[in-house]
């Protein structure tokens, strides 16, 4: 159980380069989808929609990884790039009576091009200077978004789309959000891991660690930086789109550059160039408030406080909290909660024969 | 011809406010090479200070003042040992992130300490505008400008003549050869977070006496990007240029785009110049050029 590779030889290539080359790894991939599938079994409405949540977290944060992670491009501008799938999925869905299946990728597709022009200042610039320029993205889509009355007629720019149907399904209920987000992010998931093996992956990485070595062995890389631009804001747009879906609802207000910094923050904590690593940064940061309000709530109840009193004290400490996490990591563990996830592996994996 | 007379002069005022800003910021870059995201975050503070010893303590100004340059150099030195010593010779994400983090934890703090609501800082200036042929202009920003000028002729000397500055410059281009020349690069590192700090305590006063203080002030901050692109990073006339122009050009151009378009203009037009700035000319007119073919 303990030693996974006994007796795993690997007799082809294939076998090896394989997702996860263990059999025990494979059961443990499926058995936790499985374990995914029937939660709903065990949770209530309310736990259900905090899954939701670090799901829809962990599809953006997987695309952010992608392009921050895997290829070291900085972008400021995550969450500009989800407001636009979001927008196209309920333009789509509010005005052309689009099905979900068709606009979730047409979500991803529009964000992908805007994300490859705002990537284009990449080809010249990096680091710091893409940086700035991606925070420059977030404020100008912002503004389009806001200021075009095509896109977002209505008021404070919001669209409001009717409850979706999904194949006959009508998603009224946390439990439907669920299993309509579900397929989506395990696609997203696997997509991912099979992406960042491959050769456009392989490519990716030599981008990030040397960008004059991997011009130099025939790696093209402004194709693969603009590539990265454009995977990593498909995945942003699809996740807008699901948010669309899920609160029934498009608004700028959900995707600032907040919302950028959070993403930021999660592949931070979660361990950047790492795909599991993205997900355990969403549910991370999706559950770091809400742990707080328990903890605080508690121990204010302890003392007599009410929590009305409290409410302003508590929004601070989530921000002093959430910061004082980003540097303490960065400073500490830079790899993440990978890394610590990894570590807590290895020892268990000779364990009790460690030496 | 006056309104457009009237636009560009105050532009330029408030561009010069951008400037005093711009100058810290310009400031960190130069000797640690850290772009520092939370430069607005560091006004908001110092704009925070002086309300609270103005408006909730009644101090006196002469009183006020000192204390606050005093504490925002502390400020300063303390936000380079604790946060950004163990992040040298990182890469650049992590300074970025590092920097935005320090960000988060400022607005808590601030927010948590003098609570969410604005408050105002008054100062000794006198309200009404004064005129001038067709154009109004408000007294505050011409303190403003006057600071941001003695702030650029005083760190022009100090960069050219000082013993600090020399090292500080030294520090910029080479850290290893300054190292070797014996200069205590920690201590250049602590000293341009400290001169940062000071500058943006006095921005803070400025700005707060303008805006009114409350956490929406570190926004300031972000609008100083565009002014350093264009400006150049490193360089400090182009803080002052940079922050000149995209003052006026925001101006001037909130004044006659704006009832087009329904307002905004301010926030939008800025960020399309950089786009355009860094995409033409990335270091900016006087930064200088890093020559890098990849």
């Amino acid at each position: 159980m303990i030693n996974r590779e006994c007796g795993v030889y690997q007799t082809t290539y294939e076998g090896d380069m394989a997702i996860y080359p263990v059999p025990l790894a494979r059961y443990a991939a499926v058995g936790s989808i499985g374990v995914l599938v029937l939660l709903p079994l065990v949770l209530d409405s309310h736990q259900m929609a905090l899954v939701n949540l670090m799901i829809l977290a962990a599809v953006g944060a997987i695309g952010l990884n992608i392009l921050v992670g895997y290829t070291g491009q900085v972008s400021l501008g995550h969450g500009a790039f989800m407001m636009v799938g979001s927008y196209t999925a309920a333009i789509l869905t509010a005005r052309y009576d689009v099905p979900f299946w068709l606009a979730l990728p047409c979500g991803g597709a529009v964000a992908a091009l805007v994300g490859v022009f705002f990537g284009i200042p990449s080809l010249r610039i990096k680091g710091l200077y893409l940086a700035i320029a991606t925070l420059a993205a977030q404020f100008i889509i912002e503004w389009v978004i806001n200021h075009s009355t095509w896109i977002s007629a209505g008021a404070q720019a919001t669209i409001y789309i009717s409850t979706p149907t999904v194949f006959g399904w009508e998603i009224n209920t946390e439990f439907r959000r669920f299993y309509m987000i579900l397929p989506a992010a395990v696609i997203a998931y696997v997509g991912a891991l099979n992406l960042v093996r491959s050769r456009v992956g392989r490519a990716f990485i030599a981008v990030r660690d040397r960008d004059v070595a991997a011009e130099i062995i025939g790696v093209n890389i402004f194709k693969y930086k603009l590539l990265a631009f454009a995977v990593s804001s498909f995945y942003a747009g699809v996740a807008g789109a699901l948010w669309t879906y899920y609160l029934k609802i498009a608004n700028y207000e959900h995707f600032t550059l907040g919302t950028s910094v959070q993403y930021l923050a999660m592949i931070i904590i979660g361990g950047l160039g790492s795909v599991l690593g993205s997900v355990f940064g969403a549910v991370f940061i999706t559950l770091l408030p809400i742990v707080l309000v328990y903890v605080v709530e508690g121990s204010a109840r302890l003392f007599g406080f009410e929590y009305a009193a409290i409410a302003d004290f508590l929004a601070n400490l989530r921000l002093i909290i959430f910061g004082t996490l980003i540097i303490l990591f960065l400073a500490i563990e830079p790899e993440g909660l990978y890394r610590l996830w990894g570590n807590v592996r290895r020892y268990f994996r000779l364990w009790p024969f460690s030496y | 011809m006056g309104f457009f007379a009237d636009l560009f002069v105050n532009g330029l005022m408030i561009g010069s406010m951008y400037a005093l800003i711009a100058l810290g910021f310009v400031l960190i870059y130069k000797a640690t090479s850290v772009v520092n995201f939370a430069q607005g975050e560091l006004v908001m503070f110092g704009g925070y200070i002086a309300a609270a010893m103005l408006s909730l303590y009644h101090l006196p100004l002469a009183v006020a003042l000192p204390v606050l340059l005093v504490s925002m150099v502390i400020l300063g030195f303390a936000v380079e040992r604790g946060v950004l010593r163990p992040l040298v010779g990182q890469n650049v994400i992590s300074v970025v992130m590092v920097t935005i983090g320090l960000a988060q934890v400022f607005q808590g703090l601030a927010a948590m300490v003098w609570g969410a609501q604005t408050i105002n800082i008054s100062l000794p200036i006198r309200l009404e505008p004064y005129q001038i042929w067709e154009v109004y202009i408000s007294p505050i920003n011409v303190v403003a400008a006057v600071i941001s000028g003695v702030f650029l002729v005083g760190f022009a000397w100090f960069f050219r003549k000082s013993r600090m500055g020399v090292a500080m410059r030294a520090v910029a281009n080479d850290q290893q050869a300054a190292m070797a020349v014996g200069i205590n690069v920690r201590f250049v590192f602590a000293a341009s977070w400290a001169i940062a700090g000071l500058a943006a305590g006095i921005g803070g006063v400025v700005w707060g006496n303008m805006l009114g203080v409350d956490t929406h002030l570190a926004l300031v901050g972000l609008k100083v990007f565009p002014a350093v692109i264009l400006g150049g990073l490193d360089s400090v006339p182009g803080a002052v240029v940079g922050g000149l122009l995209i003052g006026a050009i925001e101006s001037v151009a909130a004044g006659y785009v704006d009832p087009y378009v329904g307002g905004g203009t301010k926030d939008f037009l800025p960020y399309v110049l950089m786009i355009v700035a860094l995409l033409i000319r990335p270091y900016g007119f006087f930064g200088r050029e890093i020559i890098e073919r990849v």
